[in-house]
């Protein structure tokens, strides 16, 4: 748990990550309420208190609401120093993987979401309660129970499916002078339940990477020549250059051109070099848990470059359907930073979902 | 209102069963026959001489051997174990219609001059069976517009796949290479899509807008095309709120040369109303189970029942049934110029076309009529009752619209307040009998559940069911556990593991797949 997320949001302050801005947040009339959504979480594994055993760290950053809550605690390191700290997330988490915990439920926003990506990767699947300030990232539930609920099936083990989910966040000190900058850090495996993200016409085994390598072969299939293609950040996206066997970056831009990589990792000048007066196509994929498509995590992607590239007719998305269902209607969204392009880019698309299946999607500025 | 009494103490009725295969004992019989006459033997010399060495079995075949007493009792145990519509209130299945099927038409069925047809018997000695499809076709094309029908699909998904097909053999002949698009909606059936996409199509899907719950028309819009094929979707969606601007869509589609095709798998609320012609449709079909008072899919043998306009009727599978008037006789007609061919062995499923014929033929055109008007009553009496009266219950899309066979519920509300998700509100149903069904992916409607109060249904079963409802909604704030633990009554707590749903390698749809895969056993020693 961070003891402190989501106090500064509640106090107006665009985040709190350092204890500075706690401190303010606290000046500000901020109250802790992560141990409050610890506990709502924890309420729904109730009916297992009996079984699991709660590895956690000291006093408020897990042990008083798993105490709390009626379950049997095992303490795994103490807090260095006075106040916890991210360092202390990132060792409580090395110390949980080490003595085999089988789901990690962290209370915080994206700062603790990078913490955890941090120590432990892919290596186990990852819960986040939603407590922070900035959610970008898509590895939280909608709510504490819901968090509970999803654990409970995980941890019985009617839910045994986990997709990979991005981890964001922006650069704080930029963003509380107002300049923007998201970015994608990585991945955590999150546990899935179908009854929310199950494909549509689909309704069967099919998992999330399944779905990732049919729209890969879709949009392979599709491919016309002479054309740079430039594949965004993530893994839906970069299942393409996957299948291609080519090598590839995961939260970067690659571009591709006839079947071959060219550019791995290009900046927006990279870009721009290389797609000057040729034609080009941008294969996209909404990052993150809030559906932004354009200027979260893929800035390199800039108006300029879209201007370059065509503008809307060049752009393709790609979304697995669980990723579009999500959203519950809500339109994709893009940020250039340039209002008269993302007022240009907005729309309806055909959204590639899957092998010769699209949905048609709204994109609006964001 | 009259008391409604729940079925209290209700207890699921569950025990280990042998399977057929397992009773067997070897010589056991359930028919002795008699030895042949010594007579009869010489003169009728070796029988089994005529068939040719080649074509002779080297091995028994591996059936059960049990006396007939014990077949009975086996099978009439198993009928102990089942739910279905003659044993509970089966609304809470909606989008699968299960209504009640009226015995006299399964008396009909069962009849010999049914049970003993053979499909290879030569036309003049089937003239009844013949007319009986004919007058049937006649039946539809007044109720849909269209000019002629054919019950040759095994199923729903069968006549949407047989509706692609046609689509495609029709640009095939026009010409329309680049036509490769076919649209539907994320409301309509899965099917709709799918079949599509087997047949080659690429597929687009128009999500609702989540005002009205109809399909977004600006997303519709924008998704034809040059490249559109057609359209396959159901009007009313699984929603069920009729489509107001259906005609502008068939016509957009009609614009760009493409065809409409009609899903109209749950018709109840539409009989006699609405004629598929008039909406703009090409082609659409009827379940003749479901709808036609034929037992539903996994209940007895189902039929898709294609229709087609003037336009596109020579695309139909063959043989199609018609009327020589010259010599008063009915004829297997092969000779359609454009069809896509044979999409099922022999003329169809003769007893469900039979069901649907003697159904119709019970009701007339008024009573037809009056099915609609009492399915969509009982629907939005139900409606009514279960937003007034189950606490937490809600539907996601306007409730200000009346809706047409069924209405898609959500219990978030009751999720949010209780923790008590849908689900545990099934597990909790079962308690008192009913059967309350989940599979509504994707969960666009968040906790989502469908009733389909049908016409079949009188007002005490309903008012029976959504006092179940209501009982376990007020569990559900009182002591949400109680709910959340359930079920008491069945016998089956939780399916803890259900991995072999996904896991091709262990399924056994047959005896012998099971010894090979379970046993390691081959059937023959």
């Amino acid at each position: 748990m961070n003891p402190i997320a989501g106090m500064g949001g509640r106090v107006g302050l665009k985040g709190t990550d350092g204890w500075e801005t706690v401190e303010k947040a606290i000046k500000l009339g901020a109250k802790p309420w992560a141990s409050e959504r610890a506990k709502r979480m924890l309420r729904e594994l109730t009916p297992l208190r009996e079984e699991i055993l709660i590895l956690t760290y000291p006093g408020e950053m897990g042990e008083n609401a798993a105490r709390e809550a009626g379950f049997r605690v095992e303490l795994v390191g103490t807090i260095e120093g006075e106040r916890s700290t991210a360092e202390d997330t990132k060792r409580a988490a090395r110390e949980m993987l080490k003595r085999n915990a089988v789901l990690l439920l962290f209370v915080g926003g994206d700062g603790t979401a990078r913490d955890i990506y941090d120590a432990i990767d892919l290596s186990i699947p990852v819960i986040g309660v939603p407590a922070g300030v900035k959610m970008y990232s898509a590895v939280f539930s909608t709510g504490p129970e819901r968090a509970g609920q999803l654990a409970l099936k995980y941890l019985r083990g009617e839910i045994r499916d986990v997709e990979e989910r991005e981890v964001m966040d922006i650069d704080e000190e930029k963003f509380r002078q107002g300049i923007f900058a998201v970015r994608l850090y990585g991945y955590l495996k999150v546990p899935y339940h179908r009854r929310y993200v199950v494909g549509g016409k689909s309704p069967t085994s099919a998992t999330e990477r399944m779905n990732q390598e049919a729209i890969a072969v879709d949009i392979l299939e599709n491919m016309e020549k002479d054309t740079y293609y430039l594949i965004g950040p993530g893994t839906t996206a970069k299942m393409i250059l996957k299948k291609l066997g080519c090598d590839y970056t995961l939260l970067g831009v690659d571009i591709i051109y006839n079947g071959k990589l060219v550019a791995k990792d290009a900046n927006e000048r990279e870009i721009l070099r290389t797609i000057r007066g040729k034609r080009a196509k941008i294969v996209v994929s909404p990052l993150g848990g809030q559906g932004y498509l354009l200027g979260r995590g893929n800035q390199q992607i800039s108006g300029e470059v879209l201007k370059e590239a065509g503008g809307k007719k060049s752009i393709i998305i790609v979304a697995t359907q669980n990723k579009i269902l999500a959203l519950h209607g809500k339109p994709l969204l893009v940020d250039t930073n340039d209002r008269e392009m993302d007022e240009l880019l907005s729309g309806w698309y055909p959204v590639v979902i899957g092998y010769h299946e699209r949905m048609m999607y709204r994109v609006a500025p964001g | 209102m009259g008391v409604v009494r729940l079925r209290k103490n209700f207890h699921q009725a569950k025990w280990d069963e042998p399977i057929i295969f397992e009773m067997s004992r070897e010589g056991e019989r359930g028919i002795l026959v008699p030895s042949v006459d010594a007579e009869i033997e010489r003169v009728a010399g070796d029988a089994l001489s005529t068939i040719p060495e080649n074509m002779r079995r080297k091995e028994k075949p591996n059936l059960p051997e049990v006396a007939q007493v014990r077949v009975l009792r086996h099978y009439l145990r198993l009928s102990q174990q089942t739910l279905g519509v003659d044993v509970n209130i089966d609304i809470g299945q909606g989008t699968c219609t299960m209504k009640y099927s009226p015995k006299i038409n399964e008396m009909l069925v069962r009849s010999p001059k049914v049970t003993e047809l053979h499909p290879y018997q030569p036309e003049e000695t089937v003239q009844g069976a013949l007319e009986i499809i004919y007058r049937l076709d006649h039946m539809l094309r007044a109720l849909s517009g269209f000019s002629r029908f054919v019950f040759q699909p095994g199923g729903g998904s069968h006549a949407l796949y047989t509706m692609a097909s046609i689509i495609y053999k029709y640009h095939q002949v026009k010409g329309n290479d680049h036509k490769d698009e076919i649209i539907t909606t994320l409301l309509s059936h899965p099917s709709d899509a799918a079949t599509a996409k087997l047949k080659g199509f690429k597929v687009i899907d128009i999500p609702p807008d989540p005002e009205t719950g109809l399909p977004d028309m600006e997303a519709f819009e924008a998704a034809v095309s040059e490249r559109t094929a057609g359209m396959i979707i159901c009007n009313p969606e699984d929603t069920e709120i009729f489509n107001p601007r259906i005609k502008e869509m068939t016509s957009l589609v009609h614009e760009v040369g493409g065809i409409c095709a009609y899903d109209q798998a749950n018709a109840n609320g539409l009989l006699g109303y609405v004629r598929a012609i008039d909406l703009g449709f090409d082609l659409g079909f009827y379940n003749l189970h479901k709808t036609f008072s034929s037992p539903h899919g996994c209940g007895g043998p189902g039929l898709g029942a294609v229709g087609a306009t003037k336009e596109l009727e020579s695309f139909l599978p063959v043989p199609v049934v018609d009327y020589d008037s010259s010599q008063d006789r009915y004829y297997l007609n092969y000779e359609l110029p454009n069809t896509i061919g044979k999409v099922r062995e022999f003329y169809g499923v003769f007893p469900v076309v039979q069901r649907a014929y003697s159904w119709l033929m019970s009701l007339g055109d008024e009573g037809v009529r009056e099915v609609a008007r009492i399915a969509i009553l009982n629907n939005n009496y139900v409606m009514s009752r279960i937003l007034k009266e189950v606490r937490g219950a809600d539907i996601s899309f306007p409730k200000t619209r009346y809706r047409v066979g069924q209405v898609r519920y959500s219990f978030k509300k009751l999720a949010d307040e209780t923790g008590v998700t849908v689900e545990d509100v099934i597990r909790r149903m079962t308690d008192f009998g009913f059967h309350l069904w989940t599979s509504h992916h994707p969960w666009i409607v968040p906790e989502p559940f469908t009733i389909e109060p049908t016409e079949s249904y009188s007002k005490e079963d309903l008012d029976e069911y959504i006092e179940g409802l209501k009982t376990i909604a007020q569990e559900a704030y009182e002591n949400p556990d109680k709910v959340k633990n359930a079920p008491y009554n069945g016998v089956i707590h939780r399916i803890e593991d259900m991995s072999f749903f996904e896991d091709p390698a262990r399924w056994a749809p047959t005896w012998r797949v099971y010894l090979r895969k379970h046993r390691g056993e081959g059937v023959r020693k």
